[in-house]
């Protein structure tokens, strides 16, 4: 396990220079000037732009440009945005708040998803069976825009539980509502995930056995079945977890967290392109860990998983 | 419902009920009838099956695949799928108590510790995210309440008197990790856990290479002999009863349609089936001639053919056999068949051709 582990921390490498790269290479290729409006209503002098294109290196071709952005990043030094923010001061403020979320997100997928997917998997038809299923349906149909725009008027506004906008601590409290907002499409595909597994397995020949051994009804569910249908279900969250974190843009938005989401858009906005890349190297560097746990989760989960 | 426990684990007492001598009657199975309600209709797969098991004997339950073998051991253990399944008539005792109308709790304790289940996957039937150790270990913790390690260690004297080398080790290995043959001593060593009364093996060794079922047979057999133990022997292979069973039991299309001891069966079968059957062993001492399998294609069980159910693939079929139903009757003491010709068949001595 652990000669896996390794391997695959190197295997990480290139994937993460591929990623960057062509994050690097995209954001600098859209049309735009960024010091457009920079400096009030005139241009700006020449001599700060000269200023600004030497420190960004933009009279290097890209490849050029791209190493010493990897130099300096090795170095932990993530360049500063054009007022002089540094941006790794934008990363410690923005991410522990997405973070939050995100955990937040995947605790509603977790608790709800697989609760709703194991009693409606160990049902047949029924009203609860057909509810989970039209709502499931629905959540994966809408835009989450749409379910958050919802949620915040009727549950924030019009009953008035939480608030609609998210203070700058960002306490849990208020992270419920907007994470559920996040998890929705993702909570739908875990309840059902759970749900097929559960119908697939408690048909199975060592459920069948664990009855036969006079075991309670609970503990063959609970125990035999469970382990045994949650499998897919914590390798969709795993790797959900990644894309929950790029997908905070919205929610964000939609409830006025300052996070990750917030920052790149705002970043993109203004073309500030070291920002963009910063934040962005960052959250691909989640995705990678987040794919590295799920795989070792995966092979605890369920023993005849090998790597060697 | 009875709380016992923090995790409701059950008394620690074995199985309620009159305790019984050797030779006594362990298990009486009445006019069973099962169907299965499916799309395309209802099957009827069990119709009226009678059997019964004496402690410390062996009965082999034959016939070829559908005649409702698995269905009926299933009903017998209570682990029959609800629906589909239904029961729609007869009667289960198992030491004089009535299976089919005691409460669910009752019949869950029954479950490995009164009758207890071997099955012929054994890569299915092990759950294959749990050891073999925990696996055994569990009826100790939750039915006995025995502590975590009390529990594993009695699953290593287990898996050592199924003869596993290396029981300490392999306690603690997943089913994958064994193989076909060490598979199938796993779950004989976890049906022995709770020390049944009855054994019931269906087709234990149908998934396994041809060297190692004499092996397990070997194992099975020693195992009921030791224990004095009732066991059911599921099989379609006549060829491995002669030297375990006491009994056979021969089923066609939801029926028992022959029972005897074994030898009589062997020299004097008095079931057209029957005799079909043994004709389809392979022969070593007729080495080179050609196996005669049983002609004709086993009954559609939605659309039971009137009168006696083998009649379409009967070679002493007349025209009575097409409307009479033939009853389950006794030729002498222990020898019962269901055919119209069975004293006539039981009195001639014309046996198996070239038996
Ligand atoms: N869950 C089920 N749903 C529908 N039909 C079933 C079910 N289980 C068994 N049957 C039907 O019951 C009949 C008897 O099946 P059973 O498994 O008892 O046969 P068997 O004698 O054990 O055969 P084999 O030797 O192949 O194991 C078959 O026709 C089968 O299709
Ligand atoms: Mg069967």
């Amino acid at each position: 396990m652990g000669r896996y582990v390794l391997r695959r921390l190197l295997q990480m490498i290139p994937v993460f220079l591929g990623t960057t790269f062509l994050i690097y290479y995209l954001v600098n290729a859209v049309p735009g000037d960024p010091l457009a409006g920079k400096c009030g209503e005139r241009p700006c002098p020449p001599a700060f732009i000269a200023k600004y294109r030497a420190e960004y290196n933009l009279d290097d071709n890209v490849f050029v440009q791209y190493v010493k952005y990897l130099g300096n990043l090795l170095h932990g030094d993530f360049g500063q945005t054009l007022s002089g923010r540094p941006i790794t001061d934008i990363i410690t403020t923005a991410y522990p708040t997405t973070l939050k979320l995100a955990t937040v997100a995947i605790a509603i997928e977790i608790l709800v998803g697989i609760t709703a997917g194991v009693l409606t998997g160990l049902g047949r038809g029924g009203f609860i069976d057909n509810l989970v299923l039209v709502s499931t349906l629905l959540l994966i149909a809408l835009p989450v825009f749409v379910v958050g725009f919802l949620l915040q008027f009727f549950v924030n506004i019009k009953l008035g539980i939480g608030s609609p906008t998210v203070s700058s601590g960002a306490p849990i409290s208020e992270l419920l509502i907007p994470g559920f907002v996040l998890a929705s499409a993702s909570l739908a595909y875990a309840t059902r995930i759970t749900r097929t597994s559960t119908v697939g397995n408690k048909g199975a020949d060592y459920v069948r056995t664990a009855t036969a051994k006079g075991l309670p009804r609970r503990r063959v569910v609970g125990i035999h079945l469970l382990r045994n249908s949650l499998i897919p279900v914590v390798t969709f969250i795993g790797t959900d977890f990644g894309g929950l974190m790029g997908g905070a843009i919205v929610t964000e938005g939609i409830f006025n967290i300052n996070g990750i989401g917030r920052e790149v858009y705002r970043a993109i906005v203004t073309k500030e392109v070291v920002t963009v890349v910063g934040l962005v190297v960052v959250l691909v560097l989640v995705y990678l860990l987040a794919n590295l746990v799920v795989d070792v989760l995966y092979a605890a989960l369920d023993p005849r998983i090998r790597y060697e | 419902m009875n709380f016992r426990g923090k995790n409701g684990s059950a008394p620690a007492t074995p199985v309620a009920g009159p305790s019984v001598a050797p030779g006594g009657r362990l298990l009486d199975v009445e006019d069973l009838h099962v169907e299965f309600r499916t799309r395309d209709g209802v099957a009827k797969v069990l119709n009226g099956v009678s059997y019964h098991l004496d402690a410390g004997e062996t009965l082999a339950v034959l016939g070829e695949s559908g005649s409702g073998k698995s269905v009926t051991a299933q009903t017998v253990m209570g682990i029959l799928d609800v629906p589909p399944g239904a029961i729609t008539g007869g009667q289960i005792r198992f030491k004089g108590q009535d299976m089919l109308t005691m409460t669910e709790e009752q019949r869950r304790l029954i479950r490995g510790d009164g009758i207890a289940m071997v099955f012929q996957d054994a890569l299915s039937a092990l759950n294959p995210v749990f050891t073999v150790g925990f696996q055994i270990a569990e009826q100790f913790r939750v039915r006995r309440g025995m502590s975590r390690k009390d529990s594993t260690a009695r699953a290593i004297e287990l898996l050592d008197q199924v003869k596993i080398p290396n029981p300490a080790r392999r306690v603690k290995e997943y089913p994958h990790q064994f193989s076909g043959g060490m598979r199938q001593r796993v779950m004989i060593a976890m049906s022995l856990a709770l020390d049944p009364e009855v054994l019931i093996a269906d087709e234990p060794t149908t998934a396994l290479d041809v060297t190692v079922q004499a092996q397990i047979m070997d194992l099975l057999k020693e195992i009921q002999r030791e224990r004095q133990m009732g066991m059911i022997l599921i099989t379609h292979d006549l060829g491995v009863v002669a030297d375990v069973a006491d009994r056979i039991a021969v089923m066609y299309a939801g029926r028992i349609v022959e029972q005897a001891e074994v030898h009589d069966l062997y020299a004097n079968p008095c079931h057209p089936y029957t005799i079909a059957l043994l004709e389809s062993i392979p022969r070593v001492d007729l080495k080179g001639q050609k196996l005669v399998s049983i002609s004709g294609l086993p009954p559609n069980l939605i659309n039971t053919p009137g009168g006696c159910a083998f009649h379409p693939r009967c070679r002493m079929a007349r025209d009575e056999c097409l409307t009479r139903t033939p009853p389950l009757l006794e030729l002498a003491p222990g020898r019962l068949s269901a055919c119209l010709f069975a004293e006539k068949l039981h009195h001639s001595e014309e046996v198996v051709s070239g038996g």
